[in-house]
């Protein structure tokens, strides 16, 4: 293209990078430009940010240490808790064997209280039996007596108390 | 002019974007040192669009960042990190110089990318100077801190003892094309870029060939905003290679 190198007003001749007589104003400009941002940069906001990422990192390494701690702190608690519920348990088994041996012990002190009693009951109602038997027996020997002296009374013979007494006694015993 | 009219009406002037011109007075008046021109106001928008972004943006100091705070926090860890990893701990002291270099190219991109705006990054003797200022203070730097020792560098002891003036010569060689390549890549990808986009543009006035010519404009001006942050991701970190070379001088 003819027009392109064409030197008009406000047209590039070739290019414009070339145009040696722009460099000073350039080079000026921009080590003004590159200044102004070092110290803009290196003053205020790099500090700034670099504090700002430091308390983030802070916070964070904080905030984890702290979420471990409490993790500690909940397995402990976990841990009592167990603890405490197996405690209760071993108690109340422990408990419930305690009260059944006593109750058992109680139930055999009464048994044996009971059985006691009936021996001595049985014991002493043959007591009561034997003496009655006793009596029985005496009373028969004696109306036996009487009735062999009546008999012998009766038949006209001479009455021998101690001979007819050791006959009943002979035949009582027979 | 004569001449436009025999290209069917069609006017290419790609490259009047790139025009310094003073910013008051007549676009023929002749650019002094100290003239306040379209170059100043852009670099001074630059000034103000990172101030607002690393100032502004951060006045909260707030734990947990608001929006644009954290675009800020974002731009600090990421070339802190690059210094960092590139150049080494020691690296760290220049890294607020770096920094301000990241974000005056990667604004300075970005704003010539505003359509009618002017791109002083496009400009070789701006980024000549931003080369020439690393290049310098990062052979400065090798010497004093390392001394003569920092000569090692082109001496690479690892090779055989026959290859090792041949590569002394390539090293040094490769060496004082640094601040060329590093400052023609930046004003060369930027000025190309933006070229395009006016020639395109320019084809634009042709209803034949107008859809495709938009659609044109719309691709690179895609591709130059990726452009934009990859020219200045690699100025950066190209200068945090030089300064470990001047810390680190050993290969």
């Amino acid at each position: 293209m003819a027009t392109e190198t064409t030197e008009a007003a406000g047209s590039a001749p070739g290019m414009p990078q070339l145009d040696f007589s722009t460099f000073p104003n350039q080079i000026f400009w921009l080590v003004v430009t590159l200044v102004v941002i070092y110290m803009v940069l290196s003053r205020v906001a790099l500090p700034r940010i670099a504090s700002v990422l430091a308390e983030r990192q802070g916070t964070i390494t904080n905030d984890i240490a702290a979420a471990e701690e409490l993790k500690e702190k909940a397995a402990e608690a976990e841990a009592a808790y167990d603890k405490a519920l197996a405690d209760a348990r071993a108690e109340a088994g422990r408990i419930g064997a305690e009260t059944k041996a006593e109750v058992q012990a109680e139930i055999d002190a009464a048994i044996r209280k009971a059985d006691a009693e009936i021996a001595a009951r049985t014991a002493e109602s043959e007591a009561k039996i034997a003496e009655i038997r006793d009596g029985a027996t005496a009373a028969i020997q004696d109306v036996a007596k009487d009735t062999a002296e009546a008999v012998v009374a009766a038949m006209g013979v001479d009455v021998d108390k101690a001979a007819i007494a050791a006959a009943v006694d002979a035949r009582v015993k027979g | 002019m004569a001449e436009e009219a025999k290209g069917g009406g069609l006017e290419f002037h790609p490259m009047d974007q790139f025009i310094i011109k003073p910013l008051f007075g007549d676009v023929g008046d002749s650019v002094g040192m100290f003239t306040v021109t379209n170059a100043t106001f852009w670099m001074a928008l630059a000034i103000l669009a990172i101030a607002a972004l690393m100032i502004l943006g951060t006045r909260g100091r707030a734990v947990v960042p608001t929006r644009t705070q954290s675009v800020a926090e974002l731009a600090y860890g990421f070339v802190y990190k690059m210094v960092e990893d590139v150049a080494g701990k020691d690296g760290l002291k220049y890294f607020p110089y770096i920094m301000t270099l990241f974000l005056f190219i990667l604004f300075s991109n970005f704003l010539g990318l505003i359509p009618m705006s002017f791109t002083t990054t496009s400009h070789i003797a701006v980024t000549a100077i931003l080369a020439m200022a690393v290049f310098l203070a990062v052979t400065i730097l090798g010497f004093v801190k390392n001394g003569a020792s920092f000569l090692g560098l082109f001496w690479v002891s690892s090779a055989p003892l026959a290859l090792r003036p041949i590569l002394a010569l390539i090293e040094l060689i490769s060496y004082f094309v640094r601040p060329v390549s590093h400052s023609i890549r930046l004003a060369g990808n930027m000025m190309a870029g933006h070229a395009v986009l006016k020639v395109f543009a320019g084809f634009a006035q042709v209803a034949a060939v107008a859809p495709i010519a938009i659609f044109g404009v719309v691709a690179i001006y895609g591709l130059e905003v990726l452009v934009s942050a990859i020219q200045a991701y690699v100025f950066t970190i190209l200068t945090c290679v030089y300064l470990k070379d001047a810390l680190h001088p050993s290969h």
